[in-house]
């Protein structure tokens, strides 16, 4: 085997002579199993997704019901997204500037969210903004809103289950930047506010918008968190994950999958660009 | 400015010169705390609260029931299958991506990251479409008397489709960051390439690895839209922990649900304190910047 690799690497152009063995194997085998696992599987919705036709899918696609199930997804998760950038670059510049006592806890506790599950998470919000529940009685004794059971509950559960992909992307970016330009500002004359919106920002901006669209992509996709705390009402408060379990018990698969497809199309646009946001931040900032 | 401030300011690690005034400083960390607080710990409060609300004997008889039993099972299988399936792939793709330099690797990067950005609703419809009884695979399946849908094996490929990225996300950026010079001395030491890897590679990346599981494992117990698509919800059967908390849930079983939850909880618990720990220990072992 080790022989063997120097002269197969000769022959491949594609890829860097190298010294090490195996890389037939794993390679191999990450190619197949992906494949097998998730090519495959994504390959057979969209050949069913094609098989539909272009009026067919045009006709479920412009259902009423079915587009207001999308606003609301992508209406929701652009919502909590917003909400999360803020407050995910309030938590991460916290984190990182200012040492406090519980930091340390406070930093464990934004993985929460990718570490409960979602069903967990989602009786637990519907519990606490239920009309009768704690948050609940409060927003609506003192400020009339609603939460549970609407579609701004639908908005609070995103904001929990995204909040921690702002932080952890600000984070990390946000300990490598120079302090010294900072001083530099300073020493120049700058107030604070305006080192921080001119100097820090702009470096801060790859990273930001990267969370955002992260949060973003997740909360659209979001299921087991939101369907407790909304009531699940058609045209009020039905997310589109919902609308496709719906329709899938309906056995209408036609249906399931014209909104999975649609959902999937705009997924994968927004993956593109976080690539796309992450290489041109390489570019200009020399980190990812 | 004097020399002397200039160096005390250097030394001193939160340098006061260029940060924000102490009423900045305050009112930020009171936001974070308060915003974390309401969003993230109240929930998690609430999930022991309820579950003990009705007495701990009522918490008990939830646990024990027969149906939380046989979903705990499932789930802990569900997991022993999934968890090391991704584990194997998880190294093997880092192994190939880190170590070596090759054409359409961030592409191959962006497939590895697929699951991620799908949602999970729409992953188990996928293999409903994939194994269903009106696809190619269902019915040749079928005459093998191989069930895949509303059984087991479909519970295991969905909770691996969804929990794919994990270990592999974790283990290429921390071994890309390490380089691989230690493995080029072993190998040209004469080493083989198992022995390099158990020998050189693992120990360097074994905390890294360890966190990975433990997300991938947390995730997998955890999942309930891809499972709850692709389960059927039989009873005793294939229900898995999430799933038979939703049943809980909405048979108005509220403090048996969160009693269920509280497991779960208790496990998110564990793996966040590992993670914690393993950070403070092992800062440089984890990789820098995580993506879920």
């Amino acid at each position: 085997m080790t022989a063997a690799a120097p002269d197969r690497a000769r022959k491949t152009s594609w890829r860097r002579q190298s010294v090490l063995p195996g890389f037939n194997l794993t390679l191999g085998y990450t190619l197949a199993y992906l494949s097998l696992i998730v090519l495959i599987p994504l390959a057979a919705l969209a050949i069913r997704s094609a098989s539909l036709g272009w009026t067919e899918f045009w006709a479920i696609a412009t259902d009423p019901r079915i587009v207001a199930s999308l606003q609301l997804s992508f209406g929701a998760a652009i919502l909590a997204a917003l909400v999360n950038t803020v407050f995910g670059v309030i938590v991460a510049w916290v984190l990182v500037r200012y040492r406090f006592p519980g930091r340390r806890w406070l930093d464990a506790a934004v993985d929460l969210p990718f570490a409960l599950p979602t069903a967990v998470a989602g009786i637990a919000l519907a519990t606490l903004y239920a009309p009768n529940g704690p948050f609940g009685a409060f927003l609506e004794g003192v400020f009339g809103v609603k939460v549970g059971f609407t579609s701004l509950g639908v908005v609070v559960a995103l904001i929990f289950v995204g909040l921690p992909f702002v932080v952890r992307t600000v984070q990390p970016v946000l300990e490598e930047i120079d302090r010294e330009t900072e001083e530099v500002s300073a020493t120049l004359g700058a107030g604070r506010l305006r080192t921080v919106t001119r100097v820090i920002m702009p470096g801060l901006l790859p990273a930001i918008l990267t969370g955002f669209a992260l949060s973003f992509a997740r909360g659209v996709g979001e299921y087991g968190s939101v369907i407790f705390i909304a009531n699940n009402l058609p045209f009020q408060s039905e997310i589109a994950p919902l609308l496709i379990v719906i329709k899938l018990e309906e056995h209408n698969y036609a249906g399931a999958t014209a909104i999975a497809t649609i959902m999937l199309v705009i997924s994968f646009a927004m993956l593109f660009v976080i690539n796309l946001l992450q290489a041109w931040s390489r570019k200009w900032f020399g980190h990812d | 400015m004097t020399e002397a401030r200039a160096n005390t300011i250097r030394i001193n690690k939160p340098r006061q010169a260029i940060g924000e005034g102490p009423r900045t400083r305050f009112a930020l960390i009171a936001i974070a705390l308060v915003f974390l607080a309401l969003m993230l710990i109240a929930p998690l409060v609430v999930v022991f609260f309820e579950a003990f609300s009705r007495g701990l004997g009522v918490y008990i008889d939830a646990l024990a029931m027969p149906d939380t039993m046989s979903a705990l099972q499932l789930t802990l299988l569900v997991a022993a299958i999934a968890v090391p399936a991704n584990l194997v792939f998880g190294v093997a793709a880092s192994w190939a991506i880190a170590k070596f330099d090759f054409k359409g690797k961030s592409f191959l990067l962006t497939l590895i990251d697929l699951p991620f950005a799908v949602s999970p609703v729409v992953s188990g419809l996928v293999f409903v479409l994939l194994f269903g009884a009106n696809s190619v695979l269902g019915p040749w399946l079928a005459d093998m008397g191989i069930q895949v849908l509303f059984a087991v094996p479909g519970i295991v490929i969905a909770t691996i489709f969804i929990t794919f990225p994990f270990v592999a996300r974790e283990l290429i950026p921390l071994m890309q960051q390490q380089g691989s010079s230690e493995e080029e001395a072993a190998v040209s030491l004469g080493a083989g390439g198992w022995r390099t890897f158990f020998l050189v590679t693992l120990p360097n990346v074994k905390w890294g690895l360890l966190y990975g599981v433990l997300l991938c494992n947390a995730r997998a117990m955890g999942e309930f839209g891809a499972v709850s698509v692709v389960s059927g919800h039989i009873r005793g059967q294939t229900n898995t922990l999430p799933l038979h908390i939703e049943i809980l849930y909405n048979d108005n079983k509220a403090a048996a649900a969160f009693a269920v939850a509280s497991l779960l909880a208790m496990l998110a618990l564990i793996t966040l304190a590992v993670k914690t720990m393993l950070e403070a220990r092992f800062a440089g072992s984890l990789a820098a910047q995580r993506r879920h």
